[in-house]
């Protein structure tokens, strides 16, 4: 690699100077995690005895046969404790901010489960935690905000700009440029400036290493496809990583299309025409902007999708045609998680359900020999608020009108 | 070195002993006031002037001049009109005029295609703040090629060692950030931001502006005979929201009076 934090043309670090010193400190302690390998042990350590892993791998038998074709493996990050992928990059940084020797951390958080990740490390290991959530997502996404709250993290919501993920990051490197000597930012997925696409696909590769073990022991070969949604890309990254060295894996990253790739209402950078190259939140990748470089209100059902932004290792890979990349509208989302539920008893959250959805389907065309991996990246029954209010259904909504009132009485 | 020898000419002249340099977001609240209040800050002799021209992430300003970005987009103003307006305030005010924005606005309009036009424009100097020069080398040579100041920016976090390689990129003056954190909140001016001070002038042998919660009389009064330039940002932002464009001129007058 030319230059640290690059991937192919994408990547950088481009921040304001007064985090320079900060970033530099950071970039030597992450490198001294890397090259020490008892901190990779005790991270395995904590992920095993505090959170569930390794998550398990689940062989979706009756969807399967249903559909007729390839046999449809889920990895279960569902069932790390929070509920998502997002623990795994949390307590990593959360080890890394101990020996950073900082006592408070910030996140920025979409969908809350980064929120809700980080407020647990916070408790976990002592430290003061304050999460930036934009008003739109705190609204989306009341009982995250609940759960960090409890935790004892105290939540801001964020009122600038189009209120939804990318202002919750302008927001909190705003508190990051004022605390950094005691404050560390735990950025959520594989975006922003480097060192932390690469810090955050370092930790969540513990997904894919798991994943590549598992189809081996179970199918007793290599998946013909993984199936993963991509957000800011960390759950991809983290399953991905464990197939990228396998060319005859194809990887497959799925999009928000949110209603529809031609209606502009979508958050596809790059499985969409409407993205372009541009250099925001710190680093350069494919964003969703106008000409004039203004980024655009994204949007999809998924609040952890809904981003102007993606990660510019995958944008490398994408490029590279080593990941392909497709979309899934919010119609079909939801199909894909009825089919999920009904059929297999598991629920997974709707930035999850746009794997299931695009692995649905291919599935059917494949051969029945042939398996495929969908990474489940989350549980959805925390979006138990949005999922009922997208099917608009009737008994939920009658308890929740009886619910107020008796409140309000 | 056109900028510099500005700022250096401008020192020299009598009971000159600081100069001020005023920042507008354009397009907010619109252009028309834009016009106006530079009328006003020209006449009562600010000598460099910042255009920020709006983007839709600006990571390092504070609540006041994140809502004047926004607003300011929310009118559609585009980067060609604020390009525009650049070009037509150099025609009529004999001061310096900066352009500062983030980089993808420049990014977008193509690096060279806008330093081309700034520099037909007689624009004096670009400020980026998410640009540091490890990743403006393009930038930073364009720069050179246009004679156009590349103003890099030195932190109270900044090493001596940092302040010296910033230094060697630099052009024009060094944009001195008087405190951590983002523009608009109060600074303290104490023994801590002296030493500062004290390290940026051995950082560097370009004049000194010094900028971030500079809003009175008093905080001008200080960093004279300390700083070469003092930055008013937020303040006249503010007081064109409470008192309309009309105050700014009494206001930046009695700054040094």
């Amino acid at each position: 690699m030319a230059k640290p934090g690059y991937y192919g043309k994408w990547g950088g670090a481009f921040i304001p100077e007064v985090l320079f010193e900060t970033f530099k400190e950071l970039n030597i302690a992450f490198e001294a995690a890397k090259a020490d390998p008892s901190f990779w042990q005790e991270y395995l350590h904590l992920m095993a005895t505090y959170s569930c892993r390794p998550t398990p791998l689940t062989y979706a038998e009756n969807i399967s046969k249903h559909l007729g074709g390839a046999q449809i493996y889920i990895k279960r990050e569902d069932l790390n404790h929070t509920g998502a992928h997002k623990a795994n990059n949390v307590m990593g940084q959360g080890l890394l901010v101990k020996r950073m020797g900082k006592t408070r951390v910030i996140a920025e958080t979409g969908a809350g489960q980064h929120g809700v990740a980080t407020a647990t490390m916070a408790a976990k290991f002592g430290f003061d935690c304050t999460i930036y959530m934009g008003e739109e997502d705190v609204v989306r996404q009341r009982p995250n905000v609940f759960w960090m709250e409890k935790m004892g993290a105290t939540v801001v919501p964020v009122t600038s700009g189009t209120k939804t993920l990318k202002d919750a990051i302008n927001e909190a490197f705003r508190d990051w440029v004022t605390a950094m000597d005691d404050t560390h930012y735990v950025m959520g997925t594989v975006c922003g400036p480097h060192p932390f696409p690469e810090m955050v696909a370092w930790f969540q590769s513990i997904i894919g290493t798991e994943a590549h073990k598992q189809i081996i022991e179970y199918a007793g070969k290599l998946p013909s496809r993984v199936y993963a949604c991509v957000g800011g890309g960390s759950n991809a990254m983290g399953v991905f990583q464990g197939f990228l060295n396998t060319p005859e894996v194809e990887l497959i990253g799925v999009e928000a299309g949110g209603l529809g790739v031609d209606s502009g209402e979508h958050a596809a950078r790059l499985a969409s025409k409407d993205g372009s190259p541009g250099v925001a939140q710190g680093y350069h990748t494919m964003f969703l902007q106008n000409d004039d470089g203004q980024m655009n209100d994204t949007y999809s059902v998924a609040a952890g999708l809904d981003y102007v932004g993606v990660s510019p290792i995958l944008t490398d890979l994408w490029e590279k045609g080593q990941v392909r990349f497709e979309s899934a509208t919010d119609k079909e989302v939801l199909d894909a998680l009825d089919m999920t539920m009904k059929m297999e008893g598991i629920i997974p959250a709707l930035e999850s359900s746009h794997a299931f959805a695009q692995a649905y389907k291919e599935a059917g065309s494949m051969g029945t020999d042939e398996v495929i991996i969908i990474n489940m990246s989350g549980r959805g029954d925390k979006d138990i608020f949005t999922i009922a209010h997208a099917y608009d259904d009737p008994s939920w909504k009658e308890f929740i009108i009886k619910k107020g009132a008796g409140y309000a009485a | 070195m056109q900028l510099e020898n500005y700022i250096r000419a401008e020192l020299a002249k009598p009971a000159k002993d600081i100069l001020l340099m005023t920042h507008i977001v354009l397009g907010y609240p619109s252009l028309e006031v834009n016009r106006e209040v530079i009328r006003q800050m020209v006449e009562n002799g600010v000598e460099l002037i910042e255009m920020q021209i709006p983007f839709s992430e600006p990571m390092a300003d504070g609540p006041t001049i994140v809502r004047a970005n926004q607003e300011s987009l929310e009118t559609n103003i585009t980067v060609e009109e604020c390009m525009a307006f650049g070009q037509e305030m150099c025609e009529t005010h004999g001061i310096a005029f900066l352009f500062m924005t983030y980089y993808n606005i420049i990014y977008k309009y193509g690096v060279v295609d806008f330093f081309k036009k700034s520099k037909s424009y007689n624009i004096q100097g670009f400020i980026v703040p998410d640009l540091p020069p490890e990743e403006g080398a393009e930038f930073l040579a364009l720069a050179k090629e246009y004679e156009i100041a590349p103003i890099l920016i030195y932190a109270p976090t900044s090493s001596p060692e940092r302040m010296q390689t910033l230094a060697s990129y630099a052009d024009g003056f060094m944009y001195c950030v008087a405190r951590k954190g983002v523009t608009g909140q109060k600074t303290d001016f104490d023994l801590e931001f002296d030493s500062y001070i004290d390290r940026c002038r051995t950082g560097t042998s370009l004049p000194l502006a010094v900028g971030f919660g500079i809003s009175s009389r008093e905080d001008i009064t200080y960093l004279t005979g300390k700083a070469d330039i003092g930055v008013i940002g937020t303040a006249t932002i503010n007081l064109v929201n409470d008192k309309g464009a009309e105050a700014v001129g009494p206001f930046i007058k009695g700054l040094r009076d």
